[in-house]
């Protein structure tokens, strides 16, 4: 079996005329977490889309455990996303079924175990994320954390072999961001799986990643392991793990200098 | 002025290809919707719960409504009638009126308004807080879990709902024409017994009636479904469900009246 898990050569994506992924490659390994970091709007979310098949690219291949998914059949496409676990940012919890219908959905949908399996299975995927106790609650019930602690427990229901996390810690007070970041880590090191943490959060998604790629205006800008992106001495680089607010990246948006504009008369530029 | 004139015809093509290439992606998803019909034979249930919400929710606006619209009619006739002495014959012009046109247009209307703005809402609101997309990475089919049985059960609520529209509309006529004007009860139910075809008129309205079902529902399943994902996207999603909704039910009707009363 070979040690790489996705492989993605060559891809480039556009939307709406802007380029979002132009040349893109790179190797996901078939354990560990695997953090892909970059400012925001740079097509993280894209990218996991794609990865999961819901978005197609305009060229290039995405290979998953050597299957080129943009190839698959649908029903094909469905037997390997049974595979994959999803995190959306949001949660994504069917907001008509309670804590405990949410993580059985997928096992009651996927195989034909009996009402007491389903019920045994619910309540350990639920345990493993410390809301068993939670299990007869609404989704519209739960704190942001909760939900996302829900969605990973439904996630993890069908025993993927990858797990995609969709921007785990955006909007998250420091005890639950303190949650998700030790459950991605002990979820990924019980299951021996494949995660995949798509972050903005740099020093959260740093202490947990075995390998970093970090991606801007549509390419690969560095990738390595967490001590080697630290160590780094790319100034586009430094100045996103570091937060720094003037850079390669601009504080300015682009524009004429200042005196010139405070000159030229009334109205804005345009009009 | 040649720029503003090239301008003006670019726009003109560019919102003309827009609309066409959405009326491709509308009957596309309606293939799709038809071929995940057949997810409501295993799961019975995922219709039963949308028959409930689509159909017996709407029940009530529909009842208050129908008995108004029978009583005014009743009302209104009685006053034409009335001065050439044939006001046995009001029970016909109200049973008639609601069963080839006031049925099944208002309902549909009501319908479109009611539930068919609740549908495309609903299945917006799934989109944007990406329900559907969870549902798809579950390896589970949305528009066979989500759609088919919010399409089913409106095309089948909506016949339901005008015939009981209908019924009840005759009995507000009823109320009206005998209780309050006196006319004779036994010529009220006669002459629109005598004069009332089963499938002339039943029958038709029946017909325009699950039409219009269709329509409405397949309007409102799809601008949910094709909705921008947005607060501002899903207002203007609803609202088209109920103005495309309401203008190809007056369209139809017209077009269906034609084609049936028409000599």
């Amino acid at each position: 079996m070979s040690e790489t898990l996705i492989k993605i050569r060559g891809l480039k994506f556009s939307r709406g005329g802007r380029v979002i992924f132009d040349n893109v490659d790179m190797d996901i390994p078939r354990t560990g977490i695997t953090a892909i970091m970059g400012p925001s709007g740079t097509g993280k979310t894209t990218l996991l889309k794609l990865i999961g098949g819901q978005l197609r690219p305009d060229a290039g291949t995405i290979e998953v455990d050597g299957q080129n998914i943009h190839q698959l059949k649908t029903k094909d496409l469905y037997a390997l996303r049974k595979r994959m676990g999803m995190l959306f940012q949001s949660g994504a919890l069917l907001t008509d079924l309670s804590v405990f219908e949410n993580v059985a959905y997928p096992i009651r949908e996927h195989t034909k175990l009996n009402e007491r399996m389903v019920r045994q299975l619910v309540l350990l995927k639920l345990n493993a994320v410390g809301l068993r106790g939670a299990m007869d609650l609404s989704p519209a019930e739960l704190s942001g954390g909760m939900a996302r602690r829900v969605a990973m427990a439904r996630a993890i229901a069908l025993d993927p072999m990858m797990i995609m996390y969709d921007e785990p810690f955006t909007g998250q007070d420091p005890i639950s961001m303190g949650v998700l970041v030790k459950l991605i880590k002990s979820l990924n090191d019980a299951l021996n799986v494949c995660s995949i943490v798509v972050s903005h959060d740099v020093y959260e998604t740093m202490s947990i990643a075995n390998y970093v790629y970090i991606i801007s205006a549509g390419t690969v800008v560095e990738h390595g392991s967490p001590d080697e992106i630290r160590n780094s001495h790319s100034e586009w680089t430094r100045q996103f793990m570091e937060g720094l607010a003037d850079g390669p990246v601009p504080f300015h948006f682009d524009a004429p200098p200042l005196l010139d504009d405070l000159f030229a008369g009334s109205g804005t530029r345009r009009g | 002025m040649v720029d503003i004139l090239l301008d003006r015809i670019q726009g003109l093509g560019r919102g003309t290809l827009a609309a066409v290439s959405r009326l491709g992606r509308a009957n596309v998803f309606l293939l799709e919707v038809f071929a995940g019909l057949s997810g409501m034979l295993t799961r019975p249930g995922l219709l039963i719960k949308q028959l409930f919400s689509v159909g017996v929710q709407t029940l009530i606006i529909i009842v208050v409504a129908g008995l108004f619209v029978g009583m005014v009619m009743a009302l209104q006739a009685y006053y034409a009638l009335v001065d050439f002495g044939a006001e046995d014959s009001l029970s016909v012009m109200v049973v008639l009126s609601l069963l080839r046109e006031l049925g099944p247009v208002i309902t549909a209307l009501l319908f479109a308004g009611r539930a068919g703005s609740a549908l495309t809402a609903e299945i917006g609101l799934m989109k944007a807080t990406e329900q559907l997309s969870g549902m798809e990475m579950m390896a589970v089919n949305p528009i066979e879990r989500v759609i088919a049985p919010r399409f089913l059960a409106g095309m089948i609520s909506m016949p339901l709902l005008a015939a009981i529209f209908s019924a009840v509309g005759v009995m507000g006529g009823y109320l009206v024409a005998v209780e309050l004007l006196g006319l004779d009860a036994g010529a009220f139910w006669s002459q629109a017994q005598a004069k009332v075809e089963l499938f002339e008129d039943l029958g038709n309205g029946m017909i325009k009636s699950l039409v219009f079902g269709f329509v409405v529902s397949w309007i409102a399943v799809f601008e949910g479904y094709d909705c921008i994902p947005t607060s501002e996207g899903l207002g203007q999603a609803t609202t088209r469900t109920v103005v495309y909704g309401s203008l190809a039910i007056l369209v139809l009707d017209f077009v269906l009246t034609a084609l049936m009363f028409g000599k």
